[in-house]
């Protein structure tokens, strides 16, 4: 492992412009192709790409595994809530997102972004927790 | 009298069926699980080619709404199938943790081997 | 043009399926397997589905290769060759297969823009998402807006199938490892 220095060097170049790909592709996904699922996929696919040329425990130092894991809940957490505030105000149905602004597209684009954001928390702890699980059973 | 307008305007069926049909026969010959699994990736991503080839309009253009374009392939299967694809992997790899757990406990991933191991007990 | 681009993708696309039928060795076929998801996200981004594409390039060929890879290393990529003929297996492919096409013959043709798939649901979409100036790329807003209970029950499979990978694969060996690894693990 100590001798690919290219893949080394190589994964340092990539590693950054790939995290900053990831949000590009989340908040530009109103405007063209992306949104929370594929952004997510991208964030668990560097720090996978991280384990793999670097080793799982400097991984795990970036990405560490309880807070992964806790993650993962999270998302659906959020994404669930995001329909209460309109449920509770008896402004709307479940999931309607219209209090959350007072111009109507304004406030869609709102709901959309929390929405969005709950999906690319799951998706990401998710795919990073699937990963972390295969790679510590191989390592026993 | 073959009407090849038709045959060619299918292509895209065609080719659905015949990955649904190569995914069948994986999952029914082969004994490996991992390649079991592997077949019904295959057939899943058949169904995405059934999904979104129907909604493509010749001329058209992807789904984002811009003033200078008209026609826009249907939006709603790209949906249905964006999920899909992320829920897909979730399973595969819920289905590869199970195969992990019976090669561990069999020591083989092969079903045959495994029902024998079953009748000897 | 487009639909001789298709064609020769969808063409590539069955070449590489055959070719995952007769590999024996598992590891080959799971290259093969990420060959087929990338020639698959080319197909979809011919058929203008580029949101799809991007998921199945970054999923199919990136995500799943990487764990179906960690798994032949937790099991092994050897197959046994088949202890059954084919035949029965074969036949019930062959039986499907012609039933499915003899299905394909009342569908409309490649591109038809007048076609039934078009004349529900999606035309209410595209103008909604005009009119109320809602996100441009309409397949987010209806993955997250229009239909946002759907995608609710996504993200709560994807939750859950995690949670059972984790609950599998996070608790110890059992037999031959058990005693000495599990000194290892605490």
């Amino acid at each position: 492992m100590k001798l690919d220095l290219i893949l080394r060097v190589g994964t340092k170049l990539i590693l950054p412009f790939i995290l900053i790909f990831a949000p590009y592709v989340h908040f530009h996904g109103d405007y063209g192709p992306g949104g929370g699922f594929q952004a997510g996929v991208i964030i668990a696919a560097a720090i996978i790409l991280y384990a793999i040329v670097f080793g799982l425990d400097a991984a795990k130092r970036v990405a560490p595994q309880g807070l992964i894991e806790r993650l993962v809940p999270l998302g659906v957490l959020l994404y669930a809530s995001a329909g209460l505030p309109a449920m509770l105000s008896n402004k709307g149905r479940y999931l309607d997102y219209g209090v959350f602004g007072h111009h109507f597209a304004h406030a869609h684009e709102w709901g959309i972004l929390i929405v969005e954001t709950g999906v690319i928390i799951t998706v990401s702890s998710t795919m990073l927790a699937i990963f972390y699980a295969f790679a510590d059973r191989s390592r026993r | 009298m073959i009407e090849w307008q038709a045959i060619v305007g299918h292509y895209n069926y065609y080719v659905t069926v015949f990955l649904m049909v190569a995914g069948l026969y994986i999952v029914i010959a082969h004994g490996n699980m991992i390649k079991s699994l592997i077949g019904l990736g295959l057939f899943q991503t058949s169904v995405y080619l059934l999904y979104i080839s129907p909604g493509k309009i010749v001329g058209g253009t992807a789904p984002i709404i811009d003033p200078k374009y008209t026609d826009y392939s249907n939006p709603l299967p790209h949906v249905l199938i964006l999920t899909a694809i992320v829920v897909g992997v979730a399973t595969l790899a819920l289905g590869l943790a199970l195969v992990v757990r019976i090669s561990e406990e069999y020591g083989t991933v092969d079903e045959d081997e495994i029902v024998a191991m079953d009748q000897d007990q | 043009m487009i639909e001789l681009i298709e064609g020769v993708l969808l063409t590539m696309l069955a070449a590489v399926t055959i070719a995952i039928v007769r590999q024996h060795n598992l590891f080959g076929v799971v290259i093969l397997a990420g060959v087929y998801s990338f020639l698959m996200a080319s197909v979809l981004i011919v058929l203008d589905a580029v949101d799809v594409a991007m998921t199945e390039a970054s999923v199919g060929a990136g995500i799943s290769t990487v764990i179906l890879l960690a798994t032949l290393y937790l099991t092994g990529s050897r197959e046994d060759p088949p202890a059954h003929t084919p035949a029965l297996p074969l036949f019930v492919a062959t039986v499907t297969g012609a039933a499915l096409i003899w299905g394909t013959f009342q569908l409309p043709g490649f591109g038809v823009a007048h076609s039934p798939i078009h004349d529900h649901v999606a035309p209410a979409y595209l103008e909604a998402s005009t009119k109320h100036e809602m996100p441009p790329n309409v397949v987010t807003a209806v993955l997250a807006d229009f239909r946002g209970y759907d995608t609710l029950g996504e993200t709560t499979v994807i939750f859950t199938a995690g949670i059972g990978v984790m609950l599998l694969l996070r608790g110890r060996r059992k037999r031959q490892h058990g005693s000495a690894k599990e000194a290892s693990d605490t």
